[in-house]
C-alpha cells in the first residue's frame, strides 16, 4: 500500500492550487491523481482569454492560466500520476486508483482533497423529443473536438442555452468557418456574462433568442434540423410559435453538474442545491480529513474564485494533517440561504474559526438594487444593496472573525437577498 | 447616426446609446452610469478591438493543435483576415509557451503567440 | 459467394436462428442492412422476459412464449448475457382490473405458466414499497424476468461466428430472384447465392417476402417510446410492473433493467407502412409515459432521465395476432418470420429451436456438427471484478487499468475487446451496446471523443469516418485546418 499525507483527486485548476497551497504550508508527501493524460483540466480546451483578471491581474487564456500552476507544481516535490482514475474512496481514507502503468493502486492518505470538477448537463436530462441522429452534443464536447482534436463537429449550428461555454463556442465555430444560426435560451435572460454576449454573439451578428427552446430534433442519420418555439412564463412552449431551423448540429450549453459520484459513494453528505458536498469554512466535508474545492463543490463562473477556494481547502487540509485534528470535531454553526439566495457555501462555520470567512452564494433571479443581509438571530452581520444581481454571477460577502466570536452559536447564520 | 450597445466595463451592463456625426465622430453618449461607460462607447465606435484566440496545426507533437492568441487586441474588422493567415500555417513541434508564431499579423503591429507548449 | 442458408435480418431472432443453424454442417450467412446487429426492434424494446399469460390459448405465440421464458436462463448462461429472473406483477387498481387478473391467470394456467399467484394489496406493498396506494392487488408471475436484448443478439451472433457462420453488415437486400433451385439475393454488397432463406427482417419482413411475390401479410410499424432513468432511481422498482392489458398491447410498464437502471414505456402508436425508419420520440408520447407511470409509482419522476428513445414493433395488419413462422406459400425454401412483436424477445430461444427443427425436416441432408461450441466466452467486465481480480487482470493487460467511461467505469481494454470481437463494434453506439461506455449519466459527454479516437485507432481510419450508428451519422466533419 502506498502512503501519502495528502492525496488530491483531480489535476485541474482546483487540484493544482490546493496541492500547491498545502505544499507551501509544509505538507510533506503529496500526490495528485489526474484522469486525463495531462494536467490542467478543462482549461486546456478553453483557449479563449478572460482568465486570471482577479488572481494575476491580467487576462490569460485557459492553457496559460493552467500553465502557471503546472510549472509551480513541477518546481516542488509534489508527485503526479496522470491518466489515472480513482474508482473508490474506502473507509480510513484509502483511495483506489488504476492506470495503465502502475495497475491498481491502494493509496493510504491522511487527508484527501476532492477536485474532480464538473460535467455538462446532457441531452437526456432535457427531454427534447426527436431522433437519435448524430450531431447533438454538449458545447464542451464540441470544444474538445475543435480545439484539441482539430476536427469540425458541425457546419450549420444551433446552440441551446446561453451559458458561457455556449457563447464562447458560437464565436469559436464562426471563426473556424461554421455558420451559427442562433443561440436559444429558455429563460428570459442569459446565463452567460454580458461581455460574452457582446463579443461572441453581437460582434458576429448571431441572434440570441430569449424565452425560446428546442422542442424537437429531426434527422435519422445526421441531424437535419430542429424545431424551436417560444416559451411562456412557465417555460412551456407556446403553440403557434414553432419554427423549423435547418442545421446539422445542436450544441447544448444548459448547465453544469458537479461530478460527485465518488463523493456520494464515499458516503459524504451532498447539498441538493449545489450538487456538491456540504462543507465548513475549511472546505472539509462530512467525512473528517476529506476536503472539496472547485467545480466539484459548486459551479464557479470564474477560475480565479476556484483558485481562491482551493487555497482555502489546501490550507484546511494542511492544518488537519499537521495538528492531527482528526479527533476534534468543532461545533458547527449552520449557514442558510433565504429569500432570493439559492444556496450558500460553506454550509457550516466552525464556532472557533480563526479568520474571516467568505460566504459564496447565487441568487434565484435577476435583482436590480437587491439587498443582501447576513444575520445571526437579531444581530445584523452585513447589509448592503447591490445595483445588479444575476443567477449567472456568483456573489460573496465576508463575515469578520471578530463577529464570528460573538455569534449566538445556537442560531444559524442567515444569508438573505431581497428585491 | 445613432448606435446602441451594452457596456461591458463591469457586470452592470448598462444599455448605451451613442450619437455620431457623418464622419463617425462621437457627439454624445447616454445610458451610462459611470465615466468608464462613456470611454467604452467612444472606443467601440471609433476603434473597436478584440483579442483573437484560435489554434494552429502542429506536426510531431503529442497533440495535433496548439492554441494561440494575439499578443494584444486587434481591430475587430481584421479578425477574419487574420484567421485566414493563421489557418494556412502548420508548425513543427516542439513549441514553447509564449513563442512568437507570426510577427505583425496582417500589418496590425500585433504578433500571434503560442499559449501552451507542445 | 454461395451459401446453403441466408438469414435476412440480424435482430435477436435472426441471430439466434443463425446460431441454431451453425450447429449443422452447412454454410450460413446472416445479412444485415445496418452497420451492426440488433439495430431494429431488438435494440429498443422493453427488455422483458414475459411469463406467458398474454397470448391466447393454443397459439404458437403462447407455446413459444412459455418455452422461451423457461429456456432464457439457459441460453443467457451459455452466451454470457445479463439476465435476471425477477418476476412480474400485473397491477390492478379496480375490481374490473381484478377480474382481468382472473382472466390472465386462467389463460396463463392454460398456457402452462408455472407458479402464478394473485396477491393481496399488502403483499404487493411488501414486494413494491413505492407502488401507488390506489393499487389493490396484482398477478404475480415468478418466471418472468429481464434480459439485455441487444447483448443477446450480439452474443448469439458472436457464437454463430465461432461456429463458422458468416455475418455481412451494411448488406441491405433489395431484390431476390429464384432460379435453378437457388436464390440470388441482391444486396448492397453484391449478389449472394443461397439454397434457403430465413426471413427475419422484422418490420421489413413484408418487403422481403414481397421480393419473391409473397404478399400474404403486411407489417405495420407500431411505435413505442421509452424513458431510461438513472441508476439513482434503481431502488424504486423491484419487479416488472405491468398495468392491466388493453387492445393496443400490454400498456405502459416500469421495470428495472439488468444494469440497474429503470425503464418505463412503451407507448403504442401505429405508423404508416412507409414510416419504418421513424424512431422520433414525441412530446405526446413522453407525456403519456410520465402520466401513466405517475399513477403506478407516484414518486418516480423523469428528473433523473438518462435518455428517451423509440422502437418499432412488427405488428401484423388485420386480425391475425399469432406469430407467422412457416415456409412461404410462394416458395417452400423460404421461411417467413412475421409479426414477431411482444413476446418475441422472450420467445427468441424457442423460435430458434422451432425454426431449427422446421429446417431439419425440410432439409434432412444437413447433419449435425460434432464440434459445435455452445458457449460464448464472457466479455471482461472490469467493474464486476474484485480488487484482487482487477489487480491481476491489469497486470496481464494494462489497458484494463485505463478507465475511459467514468460513469460506468469502462476501460480501454473492454472497448478494444468490443471493437476487435468477431462481429465487433464499428461505431460509437456499437461500442455503447457492447460495453456500456457512454450509457451513464453524462451520456458520453466525456468519453464520447475518446471512444471515437479508439474506434479510429483500432479500425485504422481517420476520426471523421467514425459514425454514431453507421451510414451518414458522422460525429465530426473535416479537419479544422
Amino acid at each position: 500500500m502506498l502512503k501519502y499525507d495528502l492525496v488530491v483527486i483531480g489535476g485541474g485548476p482546483a487540484g493544482l492550487a490546493a496541492a500547491l497551497k498545502a505544499k507551501e504550508l509544509g505538507v510533506d508527501k503529496i500526490l495528485i491523481l489526474e484522469r486525463s493524460t495531462t494536467l490542467g483540466g478543462i482549461l486546456r480546451q478553453c483557449i479563449h482569454t478572460g482568465f486570471g483578471l482577479h488572481h494575476f491581474g491580467e487576462e490569460l487564456s485557459g492553457p496559460e492560466y493552467a500553465y502557471r500552476f503546472i510549472k509551480d507544481v513541477e518546481k516542488t516535490d509534489i508527485e503526479i500520476k496522470v491518466d489515472t482514475m480513482v474508482t473508490d474512496i474506502l473507509t480510513g481514507n484509502t483511495v483506489i486508483a488504476t492506470n495503465n502503468v502502475d495497475g491498481l493502486m491502494e493509496i493510504q492518505a491522511t487527508a484527501i482533497i476532492l477536485a474532480m470538477g464538473c460535467r455538462e448537463r446532457p441531452r437526456g436530462a432535457l427531454e427534447i423529443p426527436g431522433s437519435r441522429a448524430s450531431g447533438i452534443m454538449t458545447a464542451g464536447t464540441a470544444q474538445k473536438y475543435v480545439n484539441i482534436e482539430g476536427y469540425m463537429p458541425g457546419k450549420k449550428i444551433v446552440i441551446l442555452g446561453s451559458g458561457d461555454i455556449g457563447l464562447i463556442m458560437a464565436r469559436r465555430m464562426t471563426l473556424e468557418g461554421a455558420k451559427v444560426e442562433m443561440v436559444c435560451e429558455l429563460m428570459p435572460y442569459s446565463g452567460g456574462l454580458t461581455r460574452n454576449i457582446v463579443q461572441c454573439l453581437d460582434d458576429l451578428n448571431i441572434p440570441l433568442k430569449l424565452s425560446c427552446t428546442v422542442i424537437q430534433t429531426h434527422g435519422i442519420e445526421r441531424l437535419e434540423g430542429v424545431t424551436i418555439a417560444n416559451v411562456d412564463e412557465n417555460r412551456k412552449p407556446i403553440p403557434g410559435t414553432e419554427q423549423y431551423i435547418e442545421c446539422d448540429t445542436l450544441m447544448l450549453s444548459v448547465g453544469l453538474i458537479p461530478e460527485n459520484e465518488l463523493t456520494r459513494n464515499a458516503g459524504i453528505m451532498i447539498d441538493p442545491i449545489t450538487g456538491g458536498a456540504i462543507v465548513d469554512e475549511n472546505r472539509q466535508t462530512s467525512r473528517p480529513g476529506i476536503f472539496a474545492c472547485g467545480n466539484v463543490l459548486q459551479v464557479h463562473d470564474l477560475v480565479d474564485y476556484v483558485t481562491q477556494e482551493s487555497y482555502t481547502a489546501g490550507e484546511g487540509a494542511a492544518k488537519y494533517i499537521q495538528t492531527k485534528a482528526k479527533n476534534r470535531r468543532p461545533k458547527y454553526i449552520p449557514v442558510c440561504p433565504e429569500g432570493g439566495a439559492r444556496y450558500v457555501v460553506p454550509q457550516n462555520i466552525s464556532s472557533d474559526a480563526d479568520s474571516d470567512v467568505k460566504l459564496y452564494f447565487r441568487v434565484r433571479d435577476v435583482y436590480k438594487n437587491g439587498r443582501i443581509t447576513v444575520t445571526n438571530g437579531d444581530t445584523v452581520l452585513y447589509s448592503k444593496k447591490k445595483p445588479k444581481l444575476t443567477p449567472g454571477e456568483m456573489e460573496y460577502v465576508t463575515v469578520k472573525v471578530e463577529d464570528i466570536k460573538k455569534l449566538d452559536k445556537k442560531l444559524p447564520i442567515i444569508v438573505k437577498v431581497e428585491g | 447616426m445613432k448606435k446602441d450597445m451594452i457596456c461591458i466595463s463591469c457586470p452592470l451592463g448598462c444599455p448605451l446609446s451613442v450619437e455620431m456625426d457623418e464622419s463617425g465622430k462621437v457627439l454624445s453618449v447616454s445610458g451610462n452610469s459611470c465615466k468608464r461607460g462613456e470611454q467604452y462607447a467612444i472606443d467601440e465606435c471609433t476603434n473597436p478591438v478584440r483579442m483573437l484566440t484560435t489554434t494552429i496545426r502542429v506536426h510531431g507533437g503529442a497533440l495535433p493543435m496548439i492554441p494561440v492568441k494575439t499578443s494584444a487586441p486587434i481591430p475587430k474588422g481584421k479578425m477574419m483576415e487574420c484567421m485566414q493567415v493563421i489557418n494556412r500555417m502548420a508548425l513543427d513541434a516542439p513549441i514553447r509557451m509564449g513563442e512568437v508564431i507570426i510577427c505583425n499579423i496582417c500589418d496590425t503591429g500585433v504578433d500571434i503567440i503560442a499559449t501552451n507548449e507542445l | 459467394m454461395q451459401y446453403d442458408v441466408a438469414v435476412i435480418g440480424a435482430g435477436v431472432c435472426g441471430a439466434m436462428i443463425t446460431r441454431e443453424l451453425s450447429k449443422l454442417e452447412l454454410q450460413v450467412v446472416m445479412l444485415e442492412k445496418y452497420n451492426d446487429v440488433a439495430m431494429g426492434t431488438s435494440k429498443a424494446n422493453s427488455a422483458i422476459v414475459h411469463a406467458g399469460f398474454d397470448a391466447e390459448n393454443g397459439t404458437l405465440k403462447a407455446k413459444l412464449n412459455v418455452q422461451g421464458a423457461s429456456l432464457m436462463a439457459y441460453y443467457c448462461n451459455k452466451l454470457n448475457v445479463p439476465y435476471k429472473n425477477i418476476g412480474s406483477l400485473v397491477v390492478a387498481y379496480s375490481w374490473e382490473d381484478m377480474q382481468t387478473l382472473d382472466i390472465l391467470f386462467e389463460r396463463g394456467f392454460q398456457n402452462g405458466v408455472p407458479n402464478m399467484e394473485i396477491i393481496s394489496k399488502e403483499k404487493l406493498k411488501a414486494m413494491e414499497p413505492h407502488i401507488s396506494d390506489t393499487a389493490i392487488g396484482a398477478l404475480w408471475a415468478p418466471t418472468a424476468g429481464i434480459v439485455s436484448p441487444y447483448e443477446l443478439a450480439i452474443a448469439a451472433t458472436e457464437n454463430a461466428i465461432m461456429n463458422g457462420a458468416r455475418v455481412m453488415r451494411n448488406s441491405g437486400v433489395f431484390d431476390i430472384e429464384y432460379k435453378n433451385d437457388m436464390f440470388f439475393i441482391s444486396t448492397a454488397k453484391g449478389v449472394i447465392k443461397a439454397k434457403y432463406i430465413i426471413n427475419c427482417a422484422g418490420v421489413f419482413a413484408d418487403k422481403i417476402a414481397g421480393m419473391i411475390g409473397d404478399e400474404s401479410f403486411k407489417i405495420i410499424p407500431r411505435k413505442g417510446e421509452y424513458y431510461l432513468l438513472d441508476k439513482i432511481e434503481g431502488n424504486m422498482v423491484n419487479h416488472v410492473l405491468f398495468q392491466c392489458p388493453s387492445k393496443m398491447g400490454k400498456g405502459i410498464l416500469v421495470s428495472p433493467t439488468v444494469h440497474g437502471n429503470v425503464l418505463m414505456g412503451p407507448t403504442a402508436i401505429d405508423l404508416d407502412f412507409d414510416s419504418k425508419l421513424d424512431l422520433d420520440t414525441t412530446i405526446d408520447g413522453l407525456n403519456t409515459i410520465k402520466q401513466e407511470i405517475h399513477a403506478v409509482i407516484p414518486e418516480l419522476t423523469t428528473r433523473n432521465a438518462i435518455t428517451s428513445f423509440a422502437g418499432l414493433r412488427a405488428h401484423l395488419e388485420g386480425d391475425e395476432c399469432d406469430f407467422i413462422i412457416r415456409p412461404s406459400e410462394k416458395n417452400e425454401h423460404f421461411i417467413n418470420l412475421a409479426g414477431i412483436e411482444s413476446p418475441g424477445l422472450t420467445a427468441a430461444p424457442a423460435i430458434a429451436r422451432y425454426v431449427g427443427e422446421m429446417f431439419c425436416e425440410m432439409a434432412p441432408e444437413y447433419t449435425k456438427k460434432e464440434n459445435f461450441i455452445s458457449r460464448r466466452p464472457a466479455p471482461v467486465r472490469v467493474r464486476e471484478l474484485s480488487l484482487e481480480e482487477r489487480k491481476k487482470l491489469i497486470e496481464k493487460d494494462k489497458r484494463y487499468g485505463r478507465v475511459v467511461c467514468r460513469c460506468e467505469g469502462i476501460t480501454e481494454g473492454e472497448i478494444v475487446d468490443a471493437i476487435t470481437a468477431p462481429c465487433g463494434a464499428r461505431d460509437v453506439d456499437g461500442v455503447k451496446r457492447r460495453t456500456r461506455a457512454g450509457m451513464g449519466r453524462c451520456q458520453a459527454g466525456f468519453c464520447g471523443a475518446k471512444v471515437v479516437e479508439l474506434l479510429a485507432r483500432e479500425l485504422d481510419v481517420p476520426m471523421n469516418q467514425i459514425t454514431k450508428h453507421g451510414d451518414n451519422s458522422k460525429i465530426v466533419f473535416k479537419k479544422t485546418k
